[in-house]
């Protein structure tokens, strides 16, 4: 073993360490389409003390260091582009402290959102959290920072605006509570009413710091659920319709998608919403008041409610919904990736007829899936293409028409989720310079030797 | 290698190695070295690197390989359509390895065992019936059923009890079946899940001949490993047989109280074995015959039934104890499950997982706690 080695198996123990080609090769790609990048060694900590010693012996020895949760953004953000040690945060998975009253639960940087979606049925059936439709393996951590949308992202906004603290180990190898939690037993606020520093480390990819406990808001949970379609064949008529949905403020969540097959799908928009509440009375005046915000559509013969066979409703009422994933074997091959910009929901128009475009343009597979964020603050719109990852042709033309959607949803004045490397350069081209030295100056700063998930968010 | 059509078709979403409310993480492997190349799709996304030569056929990649329990957690929780298939393709790995020749030493030991022996104990032949000395249990001739006692039972001291106590209580209950005695040869359910198939078939062909011979129409297998071949793969080799798990035949008997039985106030846990409720879909017969008992509490573990948690022995781990050993051995953690129900006795129905969780509550040094007990020594305890 080299002297590396050596250390980090006297931190984590040598049975989780690894440099064997098998990890290495593993470790070195995501299920997405972007290029592998072998680390050195894959390390599963224990605690924050483990990855505070591995940090400071990633620092001594000046190689990068990668944390990774589930490695499911499809983007590439956890593959080590220069190598390094890839920390793999899943044995790190207990729940701390659920504080009922306050409604926040704080979890350690591995726990996926799975295991809190179960620990939440079980011990508090009246709270939940903002569960992302990302497979239930994919962390807590991760998701809040690539700003990840959720169940609850149109009532309350990203999963990040959902964060009330976190505990970081720095690029020093020093351990930051950042929030209430930093000066107070409770972990209420990530910033407010002190200057909110957790924005040095959300949304930047582990680039400024690895985040080994988050706390997070948890919301009532009622007892019923049901889900409504909206469908329409005008697609510029889409933003209104959500517009009116958003004013009710009845709404749970609300997703727009668009596809191609089965055959009843076709050339339409459907408005998915749904709808909780604790009593029958609660379920039927919210439904009332939902149908009837949409009557003029109806009445205009522009849209009306279609009738969910009851085959398809648990798979629509599903959490997280497991046929996103079956998406990535529509060609019988493993694979999907999208590009998820962030953009205004005026904008799903020209979304939705481009991603038409592309498929047909390239052959490809699509979906469109659109999540309004907020009260139609803005959405995530989704161009999603399935490839076979046994044929290089079908994934070659995916990677072309996902640089073409980047390309467009930048015009478009989107902003990009979950970035590529090459989406952030795009995105730091374009930011504005006061801006862009902001960025400069926080890398440099936190992580002055360049070693934490390094090709993320460089500014030259 | 068979499936290779499908290796490339694994995402790696992970559902695979979760339960179904996804409150642990239910793959054996995984659970105890936590690196993603033990995981089901770690082992999908591997294999393809291997036939594509992109890596090589290591020791470290025969653990990866050979430490899968075949408990069939991914193919139950799994999202795609080829989710039935994942099991099998890990066994076609295996099948190449194997025709390789280059395979972990106590896979080959236990190959060359049964090759040689006819069963892994590289005991004689004439010692399978040693168990059955004291009890009402003949020699098959002519019987209603064949009882096939398999290798674990036949040999293992533990599983020899719990022979005796499932003979016994057949016999008492009125059931007419008989034994093969020294005639009896392995199954080759571990043989096949270790990928040698060309000795596997050679043992089904032997038993098949053998029980037609005989004119045996009907079978009783002790291990849920024996009835799922019998059942499962002894078919396509001309083996059209009626198979039963023990408990199948007990827990109707038990219900129209063919057996006598007296108030036994005791807590018990059920341990479901992977190839009698995973692999074939068996969750209620032995519980049926625990809530027959009088006075019986039965209390379930977190992960029961379709999403119970392997003891670890299966796919030949019981054998080669590539997934034992340390506090994260799937079989510790099932024990520390099981204690966690505030149960007295840890219910099994497969000498396999008797023995790998006696194993276990010694390491936990929980003697004084929790015992494990097939459901027929429950029974047996429990007789009027």
């Amino acid at each position: 073993m080299s002297d590396i080695a050596l250390q980090l198996a006297q931190i984590v123990g040598e049975r989780f360490i690894s440099k064997n080609p098998e990890e290495i090769f593993f470790y070195s790609r995501d299920p997405g389409l972007m290029p592998p990048h072998k680390p050195h060694y894959v390390v599963i900590p224990h605690t924050a003390e483990e990855i505070q010693q591995i940090v400071m012996v990633a620092q001594e020895a000046g190689i990068p260091i990668v944390p990774m949760g589930a490695g499911m953004s499809l983007t590439g953000l956890v593959i080590p582009l220069k190598g390094g040690i890839v920390i793999d945060m899943k044995r790190m998975n207990r729940i701390l402290e659920v504080n009922e009253r306050a409604r926040y639960v704080i979890v350690e940087g591995g726990t996926s959102q799975g295991k809190l979606k179960a620990y939440l049925e079980n011990h508090y059936p009246r709270l939940r959290h903002s569960l992302p439709d990302a497979p239930a393996t994919a962390t807590i951590a991760a998701n809040t920072m690539i700003h990840g949308q959720g169940r609850l992202s149109q009532q309350y906004g990203f999963n990040s605006d959902m964060v009330t603290g976190l505990e970081v180990v720095l690029a020093s190898g020093e351990i930051c509570k950042i929030g209430s939690c930093g000066l107070s037993p409770y972990w209420f606020s990530k910033g407010a009413p002190l200057p909110d520093l957790s924005g040095l480390f959300l949304g930047w990819f582990g680039a400024t710091g690895i985040i080994t406990k988050i706390g997070l808001k948890l919301y009532p949970r009622k007892r019923m659920r049901d889900v409504e379609i909206f469908v329409t064949d005008l697609e510029d008529l889409v933003p209104d319709m959500v517009y009116e949905l958003t004013h009710t403020e009845f709404v749970e969540d609300i997703n727009v998608f668009a596809q191609p097959l089965p055959m009843i799908f076709k050339d339409n928009h459907h408005i998915t919403l749904f709808i909780t509440g604790d009593t029958d009375e609660e379920l039927e005046f919210k439904r009332k008041m939902v149908w009837g915000c949409l009557g003029q559509f109806i009445k205009s013969k522009d849209g009306g409610f279609m009738s969910i066979p009851p085959v398809m409703k648990p798979t629509l009422l599903d959490m997280p919904q497991r046929s996103v994933s079956r998406f990535a074997d529509v060609k019988k091959g493993g694979g999907f990736e999208y590009s998820g910009p962030i953009i205004a929901v005026e904008r799903y128009p020209e979304c939705s007829r481009k991603v038409m475009e592309l498929a047909s343009e390239y052959d490809l597979s699509y979906s469109a899936m659109a999540r309004i964020i907020g009260r139609s603050h803005c959405m995530m719109f989704g161009f999603a293409f399935t490839f076979n990852r046994a044929d290089p042709d079908m994934m070659e033309r995916t990677r072309k028409a996902l640089e073409e959607v980047s390309e467009f949803a930048i015009e478009l004045g989107g902003v990009f989720w979950k970035p590529t490397v090459n989406e952030q350069r795009l995105a730091i081209d374009k930011m504005n310079a006061g801006a862009k030295n902001l960025m400069k100056m926080i890398k440099e700063n936190l992580d002055p030797q360049g070693i934490m998930n390094p090709g993320n968010w460089e500014v030259h | 290698m068979k499936y290779e059509e499908i290796v490339h078709r694994c995402f790696r979403c992970g559902y695979c190695k979760f339960t179904s409310d996804y409150s642990d993480f239910n793959c054996p492997s995984y659970r105890k070295f936590f690196f993603e190349s033990y995981s089901p799709g770690g082992r999908m996304w591997l294999i393809r690197a291997w036939l594509n030569g992109e890596i090589e056929n290591s020791e470290h990649f025969q653990e990866i390989l050979f430490s899968c329990a075949t408990c069939a957690n991914c193919v139950e929780h799994c999202v795609f359509t080829f989710s039935d298939d994942l099991v099998n393709i890990f066994i076609a790995a295996r099948e190449k390895m194997v025709n390789t020749g280059i395979i972990p030493p106590p896979v080959r030991d236990y190959l060359k065992n049964i090759s040689i022996s006819g069963n892994p104990y590289k005991e004689p032949s004439e010692e399978r019936a040693k168990w059955a000395k004291g009890t009402p249990v003949e020699i098959y001739d002519g019987h209603d059923y064949l009882f096939y006692v398999g290798c674990v039972g036949s040999y293992d001291e533990r599983a020899r009890k719990i022979a005796k106590a499932v003979g016994s209580l057949l016999g008492k209950a009125g059931v007419s079946l008989g034994i093969l005695g020294d005639r009896e040869t392995c199954d080759g359910n571990e043989v096949r899940s270790l990928g040698e198939l060309g000795l596997f078939q050679f043992l089904a062909q032997q038993n098949i001949d053998l029980f037609k011979e005989m004119g045996i129409s009907k079978v009783i297998t002790l291990d849920p490993h024996s009835f799922n071949a019998f059942k499962n793969d002894y078919p396509a080799l001309g083996g059209d047989f009626e198979v039963y798990h023990y408990t199948q035949i007990l827990a109707p008997l038990m219900q129209s109280n063919k057996l006598p039985l007296r108030d036994y106030e005791v807590r018990i846990t059920f341990h479901d074995p992977c190839y009698l409720g995973r692999h074939n879909g068996e969750y209620d017969a032995p519980r049926k015959i625990l809530e027959s008992i009088p006075k019986v509490a039965l209390i379930e573990m977190d992960r029961s039934k379709e999403n119970a948690f392997c003891c670890g022995g299966g796919g030949g781990n019981f054998f080669t104890d590539i997934l034992g050993g340390g506090e994260d051995s799937p079989n510790r953690i099932r024990v520390r499950e099981a204690l966690d129900t505030g149960a007295q006795i840890m219910a099994v129905a497969c000498p396999q997982c008797a023995k790998m969780l006696e194993d276990a509550i010694k390491a936990e040094e929980a003697e004084e706690k929790i015992e494990v007990l097939d459901v027929a020594e429950i029974v047996t305890r429990a007789l009027a």
